[in-house]
């Protein structure tokens, strides 16, 4: 399947390794030069921090008078032992789960309804992405005010049913799942749009000509194609989910009853709201990295097994 | 294959329209209740855009515009605290400093990514791709350590470095393949001609990726104006705070009343530039998330 590789290097004269006599290719000296910016970042923004917060979740680190000395297991313990420890990983796994099959959903049925190029499709293609320009700290504040019992434009209908927005913690989960679809969804159409423009029309043409229904070419011959698409945008939503802060940390803040504390806004309370303990929450960002690579391992080896009889290289 | 699907996408919205040319009256007739719900769900997609829009200017008890349509919100949210225009001119900073850094250094890394091999190229390159990998929240707590202690502890500066290292995975991979899809022959015909690979870099190649290179931008403006998180935990000092953290503060400021009104205008002044943005490079966007696709 050419989705994954259909970058522009195909098709051009100089793919592939470089022959010998090219010019530049024995100056690994210039070739350094212009790459020392990148690996300068990378090395002080990147790879210092992550060392050093696997040294901080081993030490007694407070907030305000820094490391003060090794403690190694004390952190885990605690970061554990936290009282919303559970409750935020079971939040946010739930939430995940939701918002991954709402998103891949809507994202994959939006693409199918503006599949084609045509003027009103190119016009709903823009007003699907809209949404997507704004920051989802804005798009937060924005559904903050838009579901707020006193300003909001459903004030006066909340009112008369008794019902807030965010009032409790099923209403809150879905009230954010909303906003979230709304940013998010043509993103996610924009992407399942890449993957459905790189099947080729033959295949389509050919499931019409054998006589095959709308539902069955969608079904054995649109899925199975797109199967690296879902599984990139998957990946994707899954781990974008799990790390969800701002949502919650403007729209829901954790509440009602810290019902939508999610583990990322955890780490954040526990480093700088009220504990100012950066030796737990450096513990507790440390297990979220470990699941995050543990949940992609597993999904990454999930996909790539079914893309081998997709007939995907 | 890239280029179809490219134009396919991008040239939808201004044409090719035509080839529905024989509109029947079955054909409307069928298509009617297709045209209602897909305009149903651009209506969902614009209302609370539009109804923000609108209800920062319109007059609602309990905001700085009672009577009549205004601007009283706007002024309300100038005279938060610092004043709006310290926000705006620390997110723009902020917004522009990211840019610049993204472009330059995504640039030069691209260009030793596509055009020289050098000792762990493959390494440098797995690396600053798994910044993706790793949680923001991760990375943030050390670097509020870090940042501190070279003396960029609550500094528009630091964030900007900061949120550059974010946009690299991205702007780097972006920069590179827009590098590799360039024919090497036009760089080496200038260097032949005497060019040294940074006048052949300036000169031949940087205007043969300017499409790379507004994409990279355009992603990392946006992504540094409305960040979060990153001012969140580096920056304390109020008069330092970006835009979205100030319009996100000042909602609790007044004993637990929320100035909507002056919300309202906050996310009206924290959109209005990226909706225009994205308007006006919206084929530029697309592609950039076509290269993260076409990445798997």
């Amino acid at each position: 399947m050419s989705v994954t590789v259909a970058s522009p290097r195909q098709g051009r004269p100089v793919q592939g390794r470089p022959v010998q006599g090219r010019p530049r290719q024995g100056r690994p000296v210039q070739g350094w030069l212009y790459a020392a910016p990148t690996a300068v970042f990378v090395t002080a923004l990147f790879v210092v921090p992550l060392l050093l917060v696997l040294v901080m979740s081993g030490s007694r680190w407070p907030l305000l008078s820094g490391n003060q000395g090794w403690n190694f297991p004390a952190n885990y313990t605690k970061a554990v032992g936290n009282r919303f420890f559970l409750d935020s990983v079971a939040f946010t796994l739930t939430y995940t789960a939701l918002a991954t099959a709402l998103l891949i959903g809507l994202g994959l049925g939006l693409a199918l309804l503006v599949q084609e190029s045509t003027r009103w499709k190119g016009l709903l293609r823009t007003a699907f992405l809209v949404p997507n320009a704004l920051g989802l700290a804005s798009a937060s504040l924005l559904f903050y005010v838009l579901y707020s019992p006193f300003a909001g434009p459903f004030a006066a209908i909340t009112e008369q049913l008794g019902f807030t927005f965010l009032g409790t913690p099923d209403a809150a989960l879905w009230s954010t799942l909303f906003l979230i679809v709304w940013r998010y969804a043509g993103f996610y159409m924009l992407l399942m749009l890449v993957g459905l423009q790189s099947v080729p029309f033959d295949v389509f043409e050919a499931a019409r000509i054998d006589g095959a229904t709308r539902w069955q070419t969608f079904r054995h011959v649109t899925l199975p194609l797109l199967r690296p698409t879902l599984a990139l945008t998957t990946v994707l939503c899954v781990t974008g989910s799990l790390l969800a802060f701002e949502q919650f940390y403007i729209l829901t803040k954790g509440g009602p009853d810290n019902s939508t504390i999610s583990v990322v806004q955890l780490v954040y309370t526990v480093a700088f709201q009220g504990q100012n303990d950066l030796g737990v929450a450096a513990a507790l960002s440390v297990l979220v990295l470990l699941a995050l690579v543990v949940v992609n391992a597993v999904q990454l080896r999930a996909f790539h097994r079914t893309d081998v009889d997709a007939g995907t290289s | 294959m890239t280029t179809r699907a490219d134009t396919a996408l991008v040239a939808a919205p201004v044409g090719s329209g035509r080839r529905r040319g024989s509109i029947t009256l079955a054909g409307v007739v069928l298509r009617t209740p297709y045209w209602v719900f897909t305009g149903a769900l651009a209506v969902i997609f614009l209302f609370p855009l539009v109804w923000t829009a609108l209800a920062a200017v319109s007059p609602q008890p309990g905001t700085s515009q009672t009577e009549g349509w205004g601007f009283g919100n706007f002024r309300a949210l100038g005279g938060y605290q610092a004043g709006i225009w310290q926000y705006l001119a620390n997110s723009a900073f902020v917004s522009v400093l990211t840019v610049l850094l993204t472009l330059a250094i995504s640039l030069l890394g691209g260009y030793a990514f596509a055009r020289f091999s050098f000792p762990c190229k493959d390494l440098l390159f797995l690396v600053t791709l798994a910044i993706l990998m790793v949680p923001y929240a991760t990375l943030l707590i050390p670097l509020y350590v870090l940042l501190s202690r070279v003396g960029l502890h609550n500094s528009l500066v630091g964030v900007a470095l900061v949120l550059t290292m974010f946009q690299l995975p991205f702007s780097t991979f972006m920069m590179r393949i827009s590098f590799e899809a360039v024919p090497r022959e036009l760089d080496e015909a200038a260097m032949v001609d005497g060019c040294s690979s940074f006048t052949a870099l300036w000169r031949v190649l940087v205007p043969a990726v300017k499409p790379g290179l507004i994409t990279v931008g355009l992603f990392a403006f946006l992504a540094a104006w409305n960040d979060f998180m990153a001012p969140l935990i580096l920056i304390n000092d109020s008069s330092r705070m970006t835009l979205p953290l100030a319009v996100a503060n000042l909602r609790g400021q007044v004993q637990g009343v929320v100035d909507y009104g002056a919300t309202e205008a906050g996310v009206v002044v924290l959109a209005l530039p990226c909706i225009v943005l994205f308007l006006l490079l919206q084929r530029h966007y697309v592609r950039g998330f076509m290269s993260g696709a076409i990445k798997g």
